[in-house]
């Protein structure tokens, strides 16, 4: 074996660690507004989840499921498996996971839609930003903790932060790729009838690419549910938090009963964002 | 006289007489990719489109393309697939930007334009119908109709009211709440129409609007449409790659090659003098009896009888140059229609006497105006022994069609001359023998 030559050496890690200690010192203040801004909107829907109660909720569920996917058996199934997750005993902490997901996906998409747009009339802001998501996606989950941690500490505010970073590609992606294969000759009707590139956005482009950003939106979703049980290492509380106890803890029933309310949730979450984006489909053909 | 003629009557209409130019396009070049302009530089400007693109990777999709088209006139723009059609009429807005060149509109340079000029001008003097028809599939019938007017900021009210009435133009009446996506091909490109037709726009742009359609709706579509610019008169750029299409409907027509204009001419003389083998290729299955006409093949009566100069006269005539029946016109030389020998000598033989050759001894012919195409010709060929008068409107003989002319000027241009030569001296001997048969008439 010959080892790699100790006399060549890149201090990446030293220079990412320069970067950063450098931002927290300089740019404290811009980390201090961002995290209050995001705690409040994931405290605004925790509340709104705790305050509505679960013999509300279950039926509400039940009926979106029967609605909105469109059979009824699947509205009794979301009511069995909220039913069974209230009877683990982890109501709340389903609640607050939930919270944490959806004010993730809330950022998520706040940045997300506007970059895709970007990304889909810009050409050179395409070839940006593409090897970035390519990144971004393939890197392990984990790694966002870190910066996540040293801008905000632990606690919630990082884990959805982290969340946020990790759950944008999707909806980045599908709202770029669903705009730049809207149907041409529809885009050319609309210019040729002298409409402001605003004009092409919102009654062509948009309305048309829905069906796309809505699947963009449905796998956002989930990486933000599956990055929340992962925040919980960095102190978010939650299911994510359960698994990890039971895992410390070696206490396999317990865990199990957690994993099984997060599988609940997200099945619940899968089938009723799927179902915005077929019901777009439909309506388009 | 039939119905042939007052069919006539109408297509006379048609202002191809008109001389006011709306658009304009001079020295229009577009190269696509990267860095076009230099291709305009004469290392490359000569050299050919394939060359052009081996050499720096641009494709050329027009090369100097310099066209008039006039206002109310049906404008064809044909050629094979890539031969920069789309590209050209897409240029008309700006759809796409010539890489140099100037296009004038109603005198404007659009060319030179603010983006915001360029928009307003789109809102104001441009229809524009797509191949696949380009609605906006969540949009309703009545909310597409209406969109070039939504576009223009006009309240709703007033938008649907004319969306509605324009919708009502194109057979669509009842439709307004449905989706494009429920309505057949032929009902969608209506409503494609119907959304151009909405601004009440000076000029429309057709690129390949009825290709997607099956052969019988297309007809349909083509008839309808002909209708339409009768009442309208808009000027009308109307790209196709079938030639049928373009004879029928075009008043003019420009073929493109490689991005080129190879020639430009209206249907009659594209057909008839096609500029080289690349546009004889295209009218090739041509029926010239659908674009020649009545007027461009008919020949002076040889024998007329004059009414004024009295049966005697006219009988002596028929006899001393050996016909059996002849036209009779009037002092202002209006038809009144044939006489024979059989009918003077009738005449002479009773015992009234004629100073003028009197309406007894005439019978009724049907006569045609000039610009009939030979197509209709044919119905009255088969039953009627004579040729064919032809009369201006104000039915004065201007000359006379015969089913030898009809028939020579319509077999297809021989593909190889020398035996097309022989043949035609056969042919011409075999003619002058039916023709004697005939009884030489006229
Ligand atoms: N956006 C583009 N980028 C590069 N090349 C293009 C572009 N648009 C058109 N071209 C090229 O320009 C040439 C003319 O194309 P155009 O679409 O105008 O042809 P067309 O006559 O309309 O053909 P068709 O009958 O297939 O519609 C073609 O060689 C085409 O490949
Ligand atoms: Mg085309």
């Amino acid at each position: 074996m010959i080892n790699f030559p100790d006399l060549v050496t890149i201090p990446l890690a030293a220079w990412i660690d320069a970067a950063m200690s450098w931002l927290l010192r300089n740019m404290d203040g811009f980390f201090e507004v961002i995290g209050f801004i995001i705690l409040q909107v994931v405290l605004g829907f925790e509340g709104l989840f705790l305050f509505v109660p679960w013999f509300i909720w279950i039926p509400l569920i039940g009926l979106a499921g029967w609605k909105l996917v469109g059979r009824w058996r699947t509205g009794l199934m979301f009511m069995i498996m909220l039913f069974l997750i209230g009877a683990f005993g982890y109501w709340e902490m389903a609640m607050l996971t939930l919270s944490l997901v959806i004010a993730s996906v809330f950022f998520s998409l706040l940045i997300g839609i506007p970059f895709g747009i970007l990304m889909a009339r810009n050409d050179r802001a395409e070839s940006i930003l593409k090897p970035i998501l390519d990144g971004m996606q393939t890197m392990p989950s984990f790694v966002y903790l870190i910066p996540a941690l040293m801008f905000f500490g632990m606690g919630k505010v990082p884990a959805m932060f982290a969340t946020i970073i990790y759950a944008v590609p999707p909806v980045i992606r599908l709202t770029n790729v669903g705009i730049r294969t809207v149907d041409v000759e529809a885009v050319e009707a609309s210019k040729a009838f002298g409409a402001t590139s605003r004009q092409v956005l919102f009654d062509v482009q948009l309305p048309l690419a829905k069906p796309s950003i809505m699947v963009g939106i449905n796998q956002t979703t989930m990486m933000a549910l599956a990055m929340v049980v992962i925040g919980s290492m960095i102190g978010a509380r939650g299911l994510g938090m359960e698994v990890l106890l039971a895992i410390n803890r070696i206490e396999v029933g317990r865990g199990f009963e957690a994993g099984m309310t997060i599988v609940f949730l997200a099945i619940i979450i899968d089938r009723i964002t799927y179902s915005f984006s077929e019901r777009n489909k439909k309506d388009l053909r | 006289m039939t119905e042939v003629m007052e069919k006539d009557g109408l297509e006379t209409a048609r202002p191809d007489t008109e001389a006011v130019s709306q658009i304009v396009i001079e020295n229009v070049w577009k190269v696509f990719g990267r860095d076009p302009k230099r291709v305009l530089g004469k290392n490359y400007r000569n050299l050919s489109k394939d060359e052009v693109q081996e050499k720096t990777g641009c494709i050329i999709g027009m090369r100097n393309i310099n066209l008039e088209i006039k206002k109310g006139e049906f404008y064809i723009l044909m050629g094979l697939s890539g031969s920069g059609k789309s590209t050209l009429i897409r240029n008309l807005i700006r759809l796409v930007n010539p890489t140099s060149g100037t296009i004038k509109v109603n005198g404007k340079n659009l060319t030179t334009m603010s983006h915001e000029q360029l928009l307003d001008f789109r809102r104001n003097n441009f229809g524009m119908v797509f191949q696949h028809y380009g609605l906006l599939p969540h949009l309703t019938v009545l909310d597409n109709a209406a969109y070039g007017l939504k576009v223009k900021g006009i309240p709703k009210g007033e938008r649907y009211a004319k969306a509605m009435t324009t919708l009502e133009t194109v057979g669509l009446k009842g439709w307004e709440d449905y989706y494009p996506g429920s309505l057949s091909g032929g009902m969608q490109q209506r409503v494609g129409l119907a959304r151009a037709l909405a601004n009440d726009p000076e000029i429309l742009l057709m690129d390949e609007p009825f290709s997607g359609l099956d052969p019988l709706i297309r007809r349909q579509m083509q008839d309808e449409l002909v209708e339409l610019q009768d009442k309208l008169q808009k000027t009308i750029v109307f790209v196709t790659h079938d030639l049928h299409e373009a004879l029928k409907l075009g008043d003019r027509i420009a073929i493109l090659r490689n991005g080129e204009v190879v020639q430009i001419g209206t249907p009659e003389e594209i057909v008839t003098q096609p500029a080289d083998d690349y546009v004889q290729e295209f009218v090739r299955d041509a029926s010239p009896a659908k674009v020649l006409t009545a007027g461009s093949i008919m020949e002076p009566a040889k024998e007329l009888l004059y009414a004024w100069e009295g049966p005697k006269t006219a009988l002596t005539l028929l006899n001393s140059k050996k016909r059996r029946a002849a036209f009779v016109v009037n002092k202002a030389h209006e038809l009144l229609g044939v006489t024979g020998i059989k009918d003077l000598e009738k005449l002479l033989a009773s015992e009234v006497k004629h100073r003028t050759i009197p309406a007894s001894a005439i019978r009724k012919v049907t006569s045609v105006l000039p610009d009939t195409i030979l197509e209709d010709l044919f119905p009255i060929v088969s039953q009627n022994q004579y040729p064919i008068p032809v009369v201006d409107e104000k039915n004065r003989l201007q000359g006379v069609v015969t089913t030898d002319q009809i028939f020579e000027s319509i077999s297809p241009p021989e593909e190889d001359e020398a035996a097309a030569e022989a043949e035609t001296e056969t042919e011409t001997k075999a003619k002058a023998k039916a023709k004697s048969d005939e009884g030489g008439l006229v």
